[in-house]
């Protein structure tokens, strides 16, 4: 039997803010994780970094990280990815400061 | 200080002009991420987990008032208005956009500093005792030597693709500040029994994820053959390097691999080959370099109002007494600002405390300014009698924390807060250490502290040689922290002993805090340090502490 596939989102850095980002549904970069489109299928998961990896003139060094489903979206299942979603947890500095702004 | 010449600043000029049209190509779709990648990271510019990072060579840990200045202005003007001074006396700047790095490169080179090597698989920022020149035990100031390697090593066509990156340290003192037992060359200036100046030269050490105490490969070097001696270590090691496995191809793997012996011969055959290859043109250069070191017109002055104020100013006395250290005039003193103020980033200084201490530099510090591996500032040169107003002048801007060599004067790396390369956070970690013990009030009994932090296995925060040194790793997704214990960076350099099984990130205070207490239970006097108790006790009464009863019985 062959394991169960976790679900994942495409993630990136923005090429000239070095922001992180994250693909919609829609092919839009969003600074918004739960805005991600939740990718539940391996193949589908491998096409939608493809397309990612395409865009070389709006984001580095796309990958797949893991997630769930959450109530409002997609959520992060490692803390390094939560930290992503956020900035550091020395200053109010990055998404945090910014997304509030 | 050293001033550029003609060459050295077309050079950097036409590189700063060369990543201009590099980043305009990445951004104009004409270069690839993978075609622009190895340009930028030439350039010190990496990509990090939130944002772009810059990193600027700061050589040997000396800067200008000047020069910090300009630091101060980019943080304004391109960054959230502060500098992370690191453990390779370079400042990084976590924040900038990549259409402004061609910007900020400029402003560097018109105060003669720069990115390069900073990154990428070659001869790294040349680092130093931070109180060289200025030290008291020091048998002379090696930052000539440090600035020869420097000009040498700078875009050498036969280093540029080393197996690895390479690492030297310098330090002209026999107390070891530098940390030079932890580099993949390690210069120690000694003198031979004719009175004259050399060095001991140390291969292969380094920390990472295989930490090793480097070899003394020549016990006395002369001074003159400094380079071709230099040369034929990395000539050797660019040969016999593994580029089949990162992590097999520092040069300690290829001096562990080879033998000590073996390696020695080696390089003493390929320095008998270079060493007709140098002039004497080198030596030139060197008097020249020298001439630029020369050490400043010392004042001579009453130390009476010093004396005063020290007897009268608790605050004041507590600060001199942990920060300052013994000068080669009598008169002076050096001056360690510690950039570890409690609960705050060590080593992140924000503009205006750059300021500040460009101001105190000019004022009362002959112009001088340095940065240690320890993340703290140096003012190497401070006439006693200015001692008082320079600590009034630094408490006016949240700089004169008592607090150098204690518990709370951590080092640590960045950690998961910014790097990508991390596999835990190390700076809240640091400042809730600080924190904790600031509350407690046990900072000066504990007395002489080194605790060291890093985020991942490669060590930038140098747990390895920490007293304490505290390695911070995922564990199945969870943050998990390490312990190492009897770690030493100085002349009697040590890798530190695992405790055991590592601690999750909201016990690891508390674990250290065991490990104090049971540190001044087990002393035998307050004059035993931490260290000289871990080495007369070993590890036992610290895994009790940690562990409890079963820690206890395997002890036992």
């Amino acid at each position: 039997m062959s394991r169960q596939f976790t679900p994942k989102v495409v993630t990136a850095n923005r090429l000239r803010e070095g922001d992180v980002v994250y693909l919609t549904a829609d092919d839009q970069w969003s600074p918004l994780h739960h805005q991600a489109e939740l990718i539940e299928d391996e193949a589908h998961a491998q096409l939608r970094l493809l397309h990612a990896s395409s865009q070389k003139l709006l984001i580095v060094g796309p990958y797949l990280a893991d997630a769930k489903a959450g109530p409002s979206g997609p959520e992060p299942v490692h803390f390094r990815e939560a930290f992503r979603t956020r900035g550091p947890s020395n200053y109010d500095h990055g998404k945090q400061a910014d997304l509030r702004a | 200080m050293y001033s550029y010449s003609d060459f050295d600043e077309s050079f950097v000029r036409a590189r700063v002009a060369q990543f201009t049209q590099q980043v305009e190509r990445r951004l104009d779709g004409s270069l690839t991420e993978e075609e622009f990648r190895p340009l930028r990271l030439m350039n010190g510019l990496y990509l990090q987990l939130h944002a772009y990072m810059l990193r600027v060579a700061i050589p040997y840990g000396t800067i200008s008032p000047h020069q910090m200045r300009q630091l101060a202005m980019i943080a304004d003007t391109y960054d959230k208005g502060y500098g992370h001074f690191t453990t390779r006396q370079n400042i990084q700047f976590n924040w900038p956009i990549l259409p402004d790095v061609p910007a900020i490169l400029s402003a560097l080179a018109d105060v003669e500093m720069h990115a390069i090597q900073t990154s990428g698989n070659c001869v790294r920022n040349v680092t130093a005792d931070h109180f060289a020149g200025a030290a008291a035990d020091e048998i002379e100031d090696p930052r000539p030597y440090a600035e020869l390697l420097r000009q040498w090593s700078t875009d050498h066509p036969e280093f540029q693709f080393l197996p690895r990156k390479f690492k030297i340290a310098i330090t002209g003192a026999p107390n070891d500040r530098a940390v030079t037992r932890a580099h993949d060359i390690g210069l120690r200036m000694v003198k031979n029994a004719a009175g004259e100046s050399g060095f001991e030269v140390m291969v292969g050490g380094g920390l990472g994820r295989t930490p090793m105490i480097a070899h003394t490969v020549r016990n006395f070097l002369p001074v003159a053959d400094l380079l071709p001696y230099v040369e034929a270590v990395l000539s050797v090691y660019n040969t016999l390097g593994r580029r089949d496995n990162k992590y097999k191809a520092r040069i300690k793997i290829t001096v562990h691999e080879t033998g000590k012996e073996e390696i020695s011969r080696m390089i003493e055959e390929r320095f008998a080959e270079l060493r007709p290859l140098f002039g004497g043109h080198d030596q030139e250069l060197l008097e020249d370099i020298r001439a630029a070191f020369a050490p400043p017109a010392f004042r001579n002055a009453p130390l009476g109002a010093y004396d005063a104020f020290y007897k009268a100013d608790p605050t004041f006395r507590s600060w001199a007494d942990t920060n300052l250290s013994q000068h080669r005039n009598d008169q002076y003193a050096i001056v360690t600002i510690s950039v570890k103020a409690h609960g705050q980033t060590p080593g992140d200084a924000s503009s205006d405390q750059m300021r500040m201490m460009a101001d105190l530099a000019e004022r009362y510090g002959h112009n001088d300014l340095r940065i240690s591996h320890e993340q703290n500032v140096i003012l190497p040169h401070v006439h006693k009698s200015d001692l008082p107003a320079v600590h009034a002048a630094l408490a006016q801007v949240g700089l004169a924390t008592a607090n150098v060599g204690l518990i709370s004067d951590i080092i640590a790396c960045p950690g998961m807060d910014y790097c990508a390369l991390a596999t835990a956070r190390s700076i809240p970690i640091a400042t809730q250490i600080a924190d904790r013990f600031e509350a407690l009030d046990l900072e000066h009994d504990i007395g002489p502290m080194k605790i060291k932090i890093s985020g991942c296995i490669n060590a930038c925060g140098h747990h390895h040689v920490g007293h304490i040194g505290i390695l911070g790793l995922d564990r199945a997704g969870v943050e998990n922290y390490q312990i190492t214990l009897g770690g030493d960076g100085t002349e009697t350099a040590a890798i530190g002993d695992k405790t055991g099984p590592g601690f999750a990130y909201d016990e690891i205070v508390p674990a250290v805090e065991r490990i104090m207490r049971a540190y001044l239970t087990v002393r035998e006097a307050p004059q035993e340090t931490f260290l000289q108790t871990v080495r007369r006790l070993g590890l036992d009464p610290f895994k009790a502490a940690l562990y409890g009863t079963e820690g206890a019985q395997d002890a036992a």
